[in-house]
């Protein structure tokens, strides 16, 4: 079974090889090898045999073929229709096929396959709301992902991702120091404005644990000193692991299992050493899904349940509003038209709607709100989830699949977006990049910090 | 013959039939797995059951869920097609004189025109999900031989006792295609796609208990199917 130098079935487990990886400049000898690249039939058909139980076996068995699912994809809808786009299609064509054959398919097979994996799904599960038989196909795809992944045939810039995981347990060769050293500098820099400022790094005991998206201390450190200023304003008693930080999960879109198990499971050893009371991330979606929706069940926590209360950011930020801890100053509060992207990680996945709109509330003059349509959970993906924004093979799809809400955001007729999630929050800065629609998007940290009621005491004393 | 087949065959069929979508339903639960399926049914048991159930109604009452008020006609028609396909036999009067002969009980039965009308209504549902798989592409892309095999087998005894019924042609013989078209019908419920008419439930509980426990329900908030 000829296995090529970077595309082949072992993941990226050595600094070398991801280097090594990285510099084949996008993925060329990587896809070229992967046309040699052999299916190992026996072992794909014996994963399938000890992992597809009841749920997904039920599923590709009683699918109706009703079609009923064409029309909640966003996908179908922006690609003219197709029945191709059809997720009842788009799984049996693919994974039902592979379950038919017993694992024996081809290379060109594997490639549709994954072409149709990462390019024709997001895993947004919004077709599992509409399917009567309750076929949640965002799941299946994830499960297909997962073997498609074991076999090679994983897109570059995943294969790196969850290579990154694996050798810098972070989606970006950021190190535990370079993250302490951010975190340190960032405190520094926010301090001249916010005297007192701290970002205190494995403090035992705190009522709060705050980790993030590799991301920020890469790409966005401000990120990281607005949510210091936040927990400073809120007179928090929080702390960052030096060690178990990054709740991103890029493997998670890879379907590297392994490699997630050993992500979360770093947060949560994170968690047992500095025993904080309570645990709340960025504002992420998918780092939110992979560290505490489906992290509990990759480590095996049998309540299903992180090992401390893990909030999302906008649970987090909502609570500070609520009980006065973070005032906003009334005269500051957004009076522009204003829409929301409700995120399917955290929204469809853990019914977090209510909360969103709650901060809203607090810092929208009433009137100004305008729901997308639709809302909620029954939402469109922004577009760009379960890694499409990262891929350049399939830039082009992706980039058809931010019309919907562009569409959905035009409808609304607003210039301002709330995007508390990092993919999210990515899709709308390059729809508007692309069809120059004239808007601006916001995570929520500097909006709040942009309207707080500051107590006099945490003011700069000469000024 | 007729009484062989309105005696033994009935019986090895309804045992059959009953006894394999209870097998069916068995075999489901044993095969859920808390760590494949990653949902923790066993400790959230209470908002597991009280997703399900939630799911469960939102797709057995018509226009409850989103997806029945976005698609009226489709809804309208796949009702009719179900309600007549499951009332009328349980609750035709021809039928419970059977069910009377043999063990002396009977179950509320439907005045003839009803009957006759619900008859129609499946024959005609059947004949709408028919034309929707010819005429939509998104239907035609995922339709096999073997879903119209599956509708002709459902409404085989429909048509064969709608046929005995009026007494067209020899009443003796669409009797008998009725009684072995009804049996077949049965008999494939275990062994087909036809499964879904137990297995949907399974299928919906489970994914209402995964929305239940995990996916909003125990952060106080219900899936708006």
């Amino acid at each position: 079974m000829p296995e090529g130098q970077f595309c082949n079935k072992t993941p990226i487990t050595t600094d070398e090889q991801l280097k090594a990886t990285l510099n084949d400049k996008g993925g060329k000898q990587y896809y070229e090898e992967m046309n040699h690249l052999d299916v190992d039939s026996e072992k794909l058909w014996g994963a399938i045999q000890k992992t597809m139980k009841s749920r997904i076996k039920t599923w590709l068995e009683i699918c109706a073929h009703c079609g009923l699912c064409a029309e909640s994809c966003f996908l179908y809808q922006v690609n003219g229709r197709v029945p191709e786009q059809v997720p009842s299609y788009k799984i049996q064509a693919t994974l039902g096929q592979i379950v038919k054959k017993k694992g024996k398919v081809d290379n060109e097979f594997m490639q549709m396959c994954m072409e149709t994996a990462w390019s024709k799904c997001t895993c947004c599960n919004r077709c599992g709301m509409y399917c009567p038989h309750g076929i949640d196909m965002g799941i299946m795809f994830g499960y297909l992902r997962g073997l498609l992944y074991s076999q090679g045939f994983v897109p570059w810039e995943l294969k790196i991702g969850s290579g990154m995981h694996r050798v810098y347990r972070a989606q970006m060769d950021v190190t535990m120091e370079d993250w302490v050293e951010t975190c340190e500098w960032m405190a520094e820099e926010t301090e001249e404005e916010w005297p007192g400022l701290e970002i205190p790094v494995d403090k035992v005991g705190a009522d709060i644990m705050y980790t993030c998206n590799a991301r920020e201390p890469k790409h966005y450190p401000e990120d990281i000193a607005e949510a210091a200023i936040l927990f400073h304003v809120a007179g928090e008693n929080w702390t960052v692991p030096s060690e178990g930080w990054e709740q991103t999960s890029l493997s998670m879109f890879a379907g590297d299992w392994e490699c997630c198990k050993d992500n979360v499971q770093n947060v949560y050893d994170a968690i047992e050493r500095l025993k904080p009371k309570r645990a709340t991330g960025t504002e992420c979606g998918h780092a939110h899904r992979a560290t505490v929706i489906e992290g509990p069940y990759w480590t095996g926590r049998p309540d299903g349940q992180p090992p401390v209360p893990f909030l999302h950011y906008v649970e987090w930020l909502a609570e500070a509003l609520r009980t006065g801890k973070l005032k906003i100053d009334p005269s500051k509060r957004i009076k522009e038209p204003v829409t929301l992207q409700d995120s399917c990680n955290y929204v469809r996945n853990q019914g977090l709607k209510d909360i969103t709109r709650e901060i809203i509330s607090y810092i929208v003059e009433p009137g100004y709100f305008v729901e997308m349509a639709p809302t909620k959970e029954h939402n469109y993906c922004c577009g760009g989830g379960g890694g499409f924004n990262g891929i350049g093979k399939y830039r082009e799809q992706r980039n058809m699949a931010l019309r919907k809400k562009m569409d959905q955001i035009l409808d609304t007729g607003c210039k301002l977006v709330i995007a508390p999630c990092h993919n999210c929050w990515d899709a709308i800065r390059d729809l508007e990049e692309e069809y120059e629609i004239g808007i601006r998007w916001s995570f929520l940290k500097p909006l709040v910090i942009k309207m707080l009621d500051v107590p006099e005491h945490l003011l700069p004393k000469d000024e | 013959m007729y009484d062989f087949l309105t005696g033994p065959m009935l019986w090895v069929t309804f045992l059959v039939s009953f006894g394999g979508l209870l097998v069916r339903a068995v075999m489901y639960v044993r095969g859920l797995n808390w760590q494949l399926d990653r949902v923790a049914y066993r400790p959230n048991m209470k908002y597991g059951l009280r997703g399900g159930i939630i799911s469960i109604l939102a797709f057995i009452i018509p226009f409850r869920a989103r997806l029945w008020r976005v698609r009226p006609g489709f809804t309208l028609i796949f009702f009719a097609f179900h309600i007549g396909l499951l009332v009328t036999p349980i609750l035709l009067e021809a039928h419970n004189v059977m069910l009377k002969e043999a063990f002396g009980i009977s179950l509320p039965t439907l005045p003839t025109g009803v009957a006759d009308v619900l008859a129609w209504t499946c024959l005609v549902g059947g004949l709408f999900m028919v034309l929707r798989r010819i005429a939509f592409p998104e239907v035609r892309i995922i339709t096999t031989f073997y879903d119209y095999l599956l509708i002709a087998i459902t409404v085989a005894p429909f048509i064969t006792g709608l046929i005995a019924r009026y007494e067209m042609g020899d009443y003796n013989f669409w009797l008998m295609a009725h009684i072995i078209t009804g049996e077949i019908w049965l008999l494939s419920l275990p062994f087909t796609k036809l499964s879904h008419a137990i297995l949907f439930f399974m299928s919906r509980m489970q994914l209402g208990m995964d929305y239940g426990i995990k996916r909003g329900g125990m952060k106080g908030s219900d899936m708006a199917w």
